[in-house]
């Protein structure tokens, strides 16, 4: 366990900067799906790094919550480490990887496979907050596509997929309607994690940092999935299970492990394995 | 039903247009525009370059808020609206339901990093459509329409030329049926076979659909070709308007006989 680093604010940002952030947290959770521009402030780590993810974590977190983070699913990452340690360190919080254990889980590019509960928080590090962009790069304009539903645009998107494709080939990043009124970007998550997103009994919150925006999903609030009619929203499966824990409804990355390019696939949820091969073991 | 019939019978105008007029400096813009456009009529807009063409062509379909005065338009959807009284949401539903806007430069209408189809379907998906099947074989129709090989409806504009390209961006927004369409110089820096081969099908298409049309252009010969009626610009003031023949074969404002005799013609 690191040092209490003294000579900071609790959690590193000041009173005043937290106030303004969770002034925009309020706002987003009013309106859900809906991005609230925000005065992002300075964290001690490059741009990339989530630095949205970490405002948001710096505003909400308690003295007596326990925090999670993740990266690709993984605690022990590089990133997840040094944010981790960034918040042991200056707010002098319990850290954790075990999901249900957790009051707070800032992430990166997935959700745990451990349902969430009411009462936690999940914090999304956030790139390209604007799911429209691609389509229309002037932010005058995405705004009045927002205000007015105008979200045929998007969809062309998904029709350019089928036409070269022959499926929604969109795997991350997968856009949504939360609460059938804002398009939302889920941040890069696989989209096998959206169906997950779907009246969620734990509070969603998500930090852009670059483009400093923020939005949310309250607890319990519908999130669905863009497709057509004849071609419907569907999630990753594999034909394999976990080699390690032999789940069969976890995400799994494609491990090599040999330099003769012997592969494996493994649960990207380090702590859900983790967990499954612990009960395995006390109920053999 | 021709414009002219309409006009005599009981047939509400699809536009009104009152005392129109937006200005950037003195004698650049358009003022003073009063007229009524009914359905299934082709109004031609001509002048000399800077005349106010465009700036009135905008402010016709609401793209750029006038000055002064009202444009008074009959919705499918919404029954009367005053364009610049109206909600913007109701605008841009217009814009994309029951109104085309066909560029000069193709590339202003179209989506240029997406395929054909999607080119064509957008509008489609923009008022609810959520089967690709049908998205997908509207377009390849409408290609025929325009005469693209519908083998192509996976390639992007850019690899399209220019006469296709405009040919893309009339199907685009005659997928949805709108019953009004503004151009801007739509057969403009076209080859002339390119251009004749273009106006040909855009006369087959607005007598086939019965649409109504805006359409602004120097060039005469496309003026003749398409319009039933003219308003002929200057300087930012209409000085003559009537039905095209007349207007042509016997124009009564100098500026008119100057522009007829091709003096004026670039
Ligand atoms: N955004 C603008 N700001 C200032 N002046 C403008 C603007 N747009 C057009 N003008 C001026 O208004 C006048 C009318 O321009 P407009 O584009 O309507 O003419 P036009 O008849 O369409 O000409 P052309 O045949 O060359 O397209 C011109 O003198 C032009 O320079
Ligand atoms: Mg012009
Ligand atoms: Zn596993």
């Amino acid at each position: 366990m690191s040092e209490v680093a003294t000579g900071y604010n609790f959690a590193y940002l000041d009173e005043q900067s937290k106030r303004m952030i969770r002034r925009a947290l309020l706002k987003a959770v009013a309106i859900p799906g809906f991005q609230v521009p925000f005065g992002g402030r300075e964290m001690p780590l490059p741009h990339g790094w989530g630095t949205g993810g970490m405002q948001v974590t710096a505003s909400v977190i308690g003295q007596q919550d326990t925090l999670k983070v993740i990266d690709q699913g993984a605690d022990d990452t590089t990133n997840a480490v040094s944010i981790r340690r960034f918040f042991a360190r200056t707010a002098g919080v319990a850290t954790t990887e075990e999901t249900a254990a957790a009051d707070l889980i800032q992430t990166r590019h997935r959700i745990p496979e451990t349902p969430l509960r009411n009462g936690q928080i999940l914090i999304y590090q956030v790139p390209t907050p604007e799911p429209l962009r691609f389509i229309e790069p002037r932010d005058s304009e995405t705004i009045k596509m927002h205000a007015l539903r105008e979200y045929g645009a998007m969809q062309v998107k998904l029709y350019e997929d089928v036409a070269r494709f022959g499926h929604i080939a969109t795997s991350y990043d997968y856009p949504v309607m939360v609460n059938r009124r804002y398009m939302m970007s889920p941040s890069p998550i696989p989209k096998f994690d959206n169906p997950k997103m779907d009246r969620m009994p734990a509070l969603q919150l998500f930090g852009a940092g670059f483009e400093k925006r923020i939005y949310a999903v309250p607890p319990y609030t519908q999130v669905t999935s863009l497709d057509f009619d004849d071609h419907p929203f569907e999630v990753q499966s594999w034909e394999e299970s976990c080699a390690i824990c032999a789940a069969q409804d976890s995400f799994l990355d494609e491990v090599i492990t040999d330099d003769a390019g012997s592969r494996m696939f493994v649960c990207s949820d380090t702590d859900y394995c983790r967990q499954r091969v612990a009960q395995q073991e006390a109920n053999p | 039903m021709s414009a002219q019939t309409a006009q005599w019978q009981d047939v509400a105008p699809l536009l009104q247009v009152r005392e129109l007029s937006k200005f950037y400096a003195p004698g650049k813009g358009c003022g003073d525009i009063d007229f009524d456009l009914y359905p299934g009529e082709v109004l031609g807009i001509v002048g000399e370059s800077g005349s106010g063409k465009s700036t009135l062509l905008n402010v016709l379909s609401a793209r750029l808020a006038p000055d002064a005065g009202q444009v008074i338009y009959q919705s499918e959807q919404f029954g009367e609206l005053d364009l610049y009284a109206c909600d913007e949401a109701q605008r841009r539903v217009l814009m994309r339901s029951e109104w085309g806007i066909v560029h000069q430069h193709a590339r202003d209408g179209l989506r240029m990093n997406v395929s054909a189809g999607a080119n064509i379907g957008e509008r489609l998906m923009a008022v609810g459509e959520r089967h690709y099947g049908n998205i997908r074989e509207r377009a390849q129709a409408w290609l025929e329409a325009v005469e693209i090989d519908s083998s192509r409806i996976d390639d992007r504009p850019s690899q399209f030329s220019g006469g296709m390209q405009q040919r893309l961006q009339i199907a685009r927004n005659l997928v949805t049926h709108p019953q009004l369409i503004f151009m801007d110089e739509p057969t403009g820096g076209l080859d002339v076979s390119v251009q004749a081969k273009l106006l040909d099908m855009l006369r087959g298409l607005v007598a086939e659909l019965g649409l109504s049309v805006i359409i602004v252009t120097h060039d005469l010969a496309v003026a003749r070709l398409l319009a039933h009626r003219l308003m002929v610009m200057r300087r930012g003031q209409v000085v003559e308007s009537g039905l095209t023949d007349q207007v042509l074969d016997d124009p009564q404002h100098p500026y008119t006989q100057l522009l007829v005799s091709s003096i004026l013609q670039n």
